[in-house]
């Protein structure tokens, strides 16, 4: 039995990670091949920083992931604030779930409802789709985004009580006062973490920005499956490594964090 | 003194519940006010419409002459302790101090003076930099007063600040908090479920049940002249029984008409009586004025506390002279022991020791403690 679980575990692990390890594997191969590796090389890594078309698209991607993140973070925030005050407890209910559901929706189903939107805001307001393909790739990453950020905001307001708020406004802050000076400080992990869920998801999304995006506006995902029509050179490989490790270094930083916290609560409660 | 804050006819419910009924109420400048009641009775929500966290339904309120009903928190000349401190966990001890300061963009330097000059007040020097969660509860406490004294507001509002301190530390802050608020001289209004808290610190009590003011008095008025059976049974202990008033100075209760020194009742009217189980001497039964059986005895230290039967009805007596259980005894009261009070709604539902255990009273403390 002990063993068993053991071998699961080696068994469930090797099935997640052996996939990515062979991609960054190959991403240093020195010979064209997917098959055989012939040697050690940064010839890829070269090769991707050389080539305009990745380079635009990853540039593309990380403004667009940083700016409907912001936006996101904010208006989320905003918004859970905004439902925390709400006083009937069934317009709280049925906003939420409203919110929600930009999260359960399938990505194609909203892909395709927001084209279709687009489309139908660039004959009113009288410009090309592609004229709006900036914009309207950020709209829909702000919308997909948004509830991410608000869901994890509202149990950090929720936890957190009027108390302070309070407490802020009794000693003769504005209502405006008491929220930045008190209550954003306090639930700063909650909007830091929301933002870098939005983030992460603006950065890796394909199909709604597929349905979305337009020809002058490509992003990374977009451009790589572009590319599997033809053949995925190891350039990709190694893109797809730098991200990898990227987000492996997020992941170490927010766990850090987070688990510095957890131990100071811990600290206070033992006191107490 | 001039009269600081003034309530006219206050009313609030909530969800329909009828929590104040018309409060008149008035708070003199450099009063120490409790408003004593049980756990719901409305004392709370009395001291969040003084501080602006809630509105009335009716009345209006006043604070130095000027209506401030519809002024918001921020706006009011008034500072909370609250009954969870609510201190700032973002904040050290000197920011959380300094933070009313800070909000008036006083100069750094009158700053550190102030804080200093609080923190020695409450006796924390030294701890300026220290986190607020590391703090016990009584010096988490003492931080959200120098807190809200820094900014010298003419009142400071406390919310049961007291409830979540052990019972050595409540005594101790206690008397620091009332020599605190002789030194600076600002107005206090303390909201407690404790009456011995209520006694002990305060120069006027407002005793509270079911939203409404029962009495208002300084606490040897409450405790000696209490106005209905719920005042008697609630601050302090009181045996209350039914009586009849023949006449001024004389009143017939448990079969034995007495001498007393209460007039200006109608000729046998029905009254409620009151003797507090201390004013009550046991004594043999040829010399006693009541005579009665013994039906428990409990050392509690200070004194013995004895149940009594008297014809069906169960007296409480402190004593610091040992009875035996089952023991018949003669009970003699001084004339200026008994207190004579007019039929209220409260008559006949306190002051009869039968169902009474220490058990039970501890139970209801309890309760007390979840004050909304």
């Amino acid at each position: 039995m002990k063993y068993f679980s053991k071998i699961y575990l080696v068994l469930i692990f090797g099935i997640l990670y052996i996939p990515i390890l062979t991609l960054i594997l190959f991403s240093f191969n020195s010979a064209n091949s997917t098959a055989l590796f012939e040697g050690f090389s940064l010839r890829w890594y070269v090769e991707l920083f050389n080539s305009p078309d990745t380079f635009e698209a990853l540039r593309n991607t990380l403004i667009l992931a940083v700016l409907s993140s912001l936006i996101a973070t904010v208006i989320g925030t905003a918004a859970a604030e905004g439902i925390y005050k709400m006083r009937s407890k069934l317009l709280k209910g049925a906003i939420t779930s409203v919110t929600n559901v930009p999260m359960m929706n399938p990505d194609i189903v909203t892909g395709m409802s927001m084209m279709l939107f687009f489309v139908a805001v660039a004959a009113i307001l009288g410009v090309t789709y592609e004229d709006m393909g900036f914009f309207a790739m950020l709209i829909a990453h702000v919308t997909f985004c948004l509830p991410y950020v608000i869901l994890s905001v509202l149990p950090r307001i929720n936890e957190l009580g009027d108390s302070l708020s309070e407490a802020a406004l009794d000693l003769g802050c504005t209502p405006m006062q008491a929220f930045f000076k008190v209550k954003l400080p306090n639930i700063m992990p909650g909007v830091l973490s929301g933002m870098v869920m939005a983030f992460t998801m603006s950065l890796d999304d394909f199909v709604i920005s597929y349905f979305v995006g337009s020809s002058n506006f490509q992003t990374l995902p977009l451009l790589i499956y572009s590319m599997t029509k033809k053949k995925v050179t190891p350039d990709m490989y190694a893109l797809s490594t730098l991200i990898v490790v990227t987000i492996f270094i997020l992941l170490i930083i927010s766990n850090i964090k987070s688990g510095k916290k957890v131990d100071n609560s811990k600290k206070a409660g033992a006191r107490k | 003194m001039a009269k600081l804050i003034e309530l006219k006819g206050i009313s609030k419910s909530f969800d329909g519940e009828k929590v104040l009924d018309s409060i008149d109420f008035y708070i003199r400048d450099g009063e120490f006010v409790t408003l004593l009641g049980p756990s719901g009775c409305g004392k709370t929500t009395m001291l969040r419409i003084i501080g602006g966290f809630e509105t009335a339904d009716e009345g209006s309120l006043y604070f130095d002459g000027a209506e401030i009903s519809e002024v918001p928190a921020h706006k009011r000349h008034i500072n909370t302790v609250f009954q969870k401190y609510a201190l700032f966990p973002h904040l050290n001890v000197y920011e959380n101090i300094a933070f009313p300061l800070r909000l008036k963009k006083v100069p750094e330097e009158d700053i550190k003076t102030k804080v200093a000059e609080m923190l020695s007040m409450v006796k924390l020097s030294g701890f300026e930099n220290k986190s607020v969660s590391t703090l016990s509860g009584g010096q988490q406490q003492r931080v959200a007063i120098a807190r809200a004294l820094i900014s010298h507001p003419k009142v400071i509002l406390l919310d049961e600040p007291l409830g979540a301190l052990d019972l050595k530390l409540r005594k101790d802050m206690q008397s620091e908090l009332k020599s605190i608020q002789q030194a600076i001289g600002i107005t206090f209004v303390y909201v407690t479920h404790d009456q011995e808290e209520a006694l002990s610190m305060s120069d006027t009590i407002a005793v509270i049940s079911e939203g409404e003011i029962q009495q208002i008095g300084t606490p040897t008025d409450i405790y000696n002249e209490p106005k209905n059976a719920f005042v008697a049974d609630f601050i302090g202990e009181s045996n209350i029984v039914d009586g009849i008033m023949l006449e001024d100075n004389r009143v017939k209760f448990s079969g034995h008409i007495f001498d007393c020194v209460d007039g200006g009742f109608d000729k046998n009217e029905p009254v409620d009586v009151v003797v507090r189980p201390e004013d009550v001497d046991v004594v043999p039964t040829d010399k006693g004025m009541l005579t009665g059986m013994v039906t428990s005895v409990t050392f509690k230290g200070v004194h013995y506390e004895i149940i009594v039967d008297i014809r069906g009805f169960k007296w409480m007596i402190q004593s610091t002279d040992y009875v035996a259980p089952e023991a018949t005894i003669g009970l003699y009261i001084e004339p200026d022991a008994i207190h004579i009070m007019k039929k209220s709604k409260y008559s006949g539902m306190f002051g009869d020791y039968s169902s009474f255990s220490d058990e039970m009273d501890r139970l209801s403390d309890a309760d007390t403690a979840e004050e909304f």
